[in-house]
């Protein structure tokens, strides 16, 4: 396949909106959201990385191959995260002794 | 079947186990993007690691982050999009074979991402000048959170440190792409390295956009 070259606008757009992201992120910090402050700056955060993966690393042009390599990082990182998770987050479930 | 040696007009950049200059920069993108993923890994460790002691130390945490400077980390992040979409505009001219617009755009993702790094240094040296650095000096304000926000601050080191040596190689591989940018080694047919390079430095900029907000901005309302 042949790189598919995109409009200038188009990089400056995404700059644009990662720009007023951080804006949103910074500025949902000084908002009281109590246990939502956390979901809502990482949301936004995964967004962020979202346009960069798919405009300024070309993935939403890229090939079969290279889309499912980057939904593998993602497979990875949740099999990492869910299994220590499941163990410390529910050590203090049963109250047994040594645990 | 074509090939390097059948063909002895080929780009001098073809490498002779590869058809044709498509198929050895789809090789090459691919093989960034399986570094890549073992790269999400090896952050992913040490956000892991985050994630536990946030949910073990919520407070202490709240604590610790107050000490790191907001406005400083806001600004390092524009920057490093800055560069980003500076680096996404050299690969751009890479492709459209523009010389100049590609070492114009090399120049200013070089310096951007020097800027990041300037501020980065000076944040530290504040650190250590107020005996924030974990070890034998580190001293706290609030006696309570002293020892989770040791453990905060060397997660900080760690993943800022970290991000900041992927700066620092990415810095000399932009360097070595401007070396080659400048004598005209990248073409329209033939900009692979520029290609390659800018997925590791978009990759970069990715790290710091989960860590501002996860080290900078906990609990301030």
């Amino acid at each position: 396949m042949s790189a598919h070259i995109a409009p200038r606008s188009l990089y400056f757009t995404i700059f644009g909106a990662l720009m007023v992201l951080t804006g949103v992120t910074v500025g949902i910090t000084y908002v009281d959201l109590g246990a939502a402050s956390l979901p809502a700056a990482m949301v936004i955060a995964v967004f962020k990385a979202t346009l960069v993966v798919l405009f300024f690393m070309h993935v939403r042009w890229s090939g079969r191959l290279v889309q499912v390599t980057v939904m593998t990082s993602l497979v990875f990182l949740g099999i990492l995260f869910f299994h220590i998770l499941s163990d410390y987050l529910t050590r203090g479930w049963l109250g047994v002794a040594g645990r | 079947m074509p090939n390097g040696h059948a063909d002895t007009a080929h780009h001098p950049a073809l490498q002779h186990h590869f058809d044709n200059l498509e198929q050895q920069q789809d090789a090459a993108t691919f093989g960034m993007w399986v570094f890549l993923v073992t790269e999400v890994l090896f952050f992913g460790g040490m956000f892991m690691a985050y994630t536990l002691y946030r949910y073990w130390y919520p407070d202490g945490w709240v604590a610790a982050s107050h000490h790191l400077n907001v406005l400083l980390g806001a600004f390092n992040t524009a920057v490093l999009i800055g560069s980003s979409l500076t680096m996404a505009l050299a690969v751009r001219a890479g492709q459209l074979g523009e010389r100049r617009g590609q070492v114009l755009f090399l120049v200013l993702t070089i310096l951007l991402g020097a800027v990041f790094l300037g501020v980065k240094v000076v944040e530290y040296a504040d650190k250590f000048e107020h005996h924030l650095v974990p070890g034998p000096n580190f001293l706290f304000d609030d006696a309570r959170y002293a020892r989770p926000a040791q453990i905060f601050f060397s997660v900080y080191f760690a993943m800022t440190g970290m991000h900041a040596l992927h700066m620092i190689i990415g810095l000399g591989l932009l360097t070595w792409l401007l070396l080659n940018a400048i004598k005209g080694r990248f073409t329209r047919e033939w900009n692979t390295p520029v290609e390659v390079v800018g997925l590791y430095w978009h990759f970069v900029d990715i790290i710091w956009i989960f860590l501002f907000p996860l080290l900078y901005l906990v609990g301030h309302h």
